[in-house]
């Protein structure tokens, strides 16, 4: 694999939610233009980790955290605009979440908060990220139909072209697929395809055969530690660490 | 969390068989220098029928594993474990097929006086049979250390073959006559030969299997 640029640089990230640890000294980087898997069993740290990189745990009461993650080599807990970040770092949650709005406001939401107000680009903007998000073919004769009317598998497309409305640089999925069936899945996986070529993607999995397709980089997460982080390919064929080894084949506990 | 037991018998039962599918073997390279060297066309014959459960067994071993990879989808040793089976059944075929080859040649000859007493062929047998055993006990320990060691043991088989041909070339030069029957025994002793290299692709595969990385012996 070739090297591509590190997008974030973790280093001796610690986590408190009040006395308890969830995260312990993680260190590690995440290429851009790549999808970084993280696995591990429930309870490991996974979603804590990845709210640390849009600083979405700033949102919970009696979180401590020390460490640096830098994004771009900016540390984004010194000096960084939370808006801004959260513009830049989008998020995709494992229960679609669409707004009790139509399709289109769905959409045109963000980019409106973000100050665009002209009619043609937004209309420019809806379709193009229902395009990126391969959901503009099912909806483009009903944009103005609420959004919650779509399908599970569809709504989760339309959170996905929510997000990338906004022109954010990273992609954060925890559990994207975890509601949906195997062909809405294979639909959203083939997206993270596609996605990765603009975007760097960071998804939180259970799915060890997903994390094997879609994933360039893995990371094994245990009682907040980072066990094990290398190419997806080594992960799955042969991994250094034999709790890495009982996790992916199954042999956990 | 979801639990391994079942798969992992799995697993136990496919080396189970790929043994069984070694002892066939064995047997029936021991049957086949056995003809040769007691003149037992019935033993002979028995080789060659065998080989279709071997084959046979090869196959059934075969799907076992395609079901399995379908549905556990493994990963890591399993996954390894899966593949190197695969690729060492090929060899364990391959071997049976040599035996056959064996008993065709003691077919050919029947009748016929030896031109010399048949010692090093046995020996070169004796040797092949101990590293298919040892060989098929380190894959299914999977033990890289042990499969190296066996590997180790084909050169044994490389000097016995060297040496029957140059023992077989000196008989022929001196008598044309008995160029026929010396270029059979030739092939004798090669079959013999290449089954040590068989042997030595499943010790490879066992390293494969333990480390993930491929070594050549
Ligand atoms: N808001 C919170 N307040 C207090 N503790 C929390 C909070 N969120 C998570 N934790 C604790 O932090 C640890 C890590 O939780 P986290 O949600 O990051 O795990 P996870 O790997 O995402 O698990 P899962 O696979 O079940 O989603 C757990 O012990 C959890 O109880
Ligand atoms: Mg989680």
């Amino acid at each position: 694999m070739e090297e591509q640029p590190s997008k974030f640089r973790i280093k001796d990230l610690d986590l408190f939610y009040g006395d308890n640890q969830a995260l312990k000294d993680v260190t590690l980087e995440v290429r851009s233009h790549r999808v970084t898997a993280l696995i591990g069993p429930s309870g490991c740290g996974k979603s804590t980790f990845i709210r640390t990189l849009n600083r979405m745990n700033d949102l919970i009461d009696h979180v401590r955290i020390t460490g640096d993650v830098l994004y771009e080599g900016v540390n984004i807990y010194a000096d960084y605009d939370v808006i801004e970040l959260r513009k830049r770092i989008g998020m995709v949650f494992q229960k679609p979440n669409p707004f009790p709005m139509s399709i289109y406001e769905n959409i045109a939401y963000g980019p409106k908060i973000h100050g665009i107000t002209s009619k043609s680009l937004l209309d420019d903007l809806v379709e193009n990220s229902l395009k990126a998000a391969a959901l503009w073919e099912e909806v483009s004769d009903r944009l103005h139909k609420p959004a919650l009317g779509l399908s599970g598998g569809q709504q989760q497309r339309l959170c996905i072209a929510r997000v990338l409305a906004v022109e954010p640089d990273v992609v954060l999925m925890d559990e994207p697929t975890s509601a949906l069936d195997p062909i809405s899945t294979s639909r959203i996986e083939e997206l993270i395809f596609e996605l990765k070529k603009k975007y760097t993607i960071i998804i939180v999995t259970h799915n060890m055969q997903q994390a094997g397709r879609v994933s360039d980089t893995t990371a094994f997460f245990l009682n907040g530690v980072v066990v094990e982080y290398g190419d997806t390919e080594k992960i799955f064929f042969n991994p250094e660490d034999s709790r890495t080894e009982a996790y992916i084949s199954g042999r956990f506990g | 969390m979801y639990s391994r037991q079942h798969f992992d018998e799995a697993l136990d039962a496919l080396n189970q068989e790929v043994l069984t599918m070694g002892t066939l073997v064995e047997e029936a390279l021991r049957n086949a220098v056995k003809a040769l060297v007691d003149k037992d066309i019935d033993l002979a014959d028995r080789v060659i029928q065998g080989d279709t459960d071997i084959d046979r067994q090869q196959l059934d071993i075969e799907d076992t594993c395609t079901v399995l990879i379908a549905k556990e989808q493994p990963v890591a040793s399993d996954l390894r474990q899966l593949v190197a089976t695969l690729n060492v059944l090929g060899d364990l075929e391959r071997i049976g097929d040599q035996a056959v080859h064996i008993a065709e040649v003691m077919k050919r000859l029947y009748g016929e006086p030896y031109m010399k007493p048949l010692i090093d062929i046995p020996r070169m047998a004796v040797i092949a049979e101990g590293m298919i055993h040892d060989a098929l006990t380190a894959f299914v320990e999977q033990d890289p250390e042990a499969a190296r060691s066996v590997a180790g043991r084909d050169d044994q088989l490389d000097a016995l073959h060297a040496q029957v041909l140059r023992e077989l070339l000196t008989y022929m030069m001196e008598d044309p006559a008995k160029i026929s029957q010396g270029i059979n025994f030739l092939f004798l002793s090669r079959w013999l030969e290449r089954t040590g290299d068989h042997v030595t692709n499943i010790c490879e595969r066992t390293v494969f299997l333990a480390t993930g990385k491929h070594v050549t012996f």
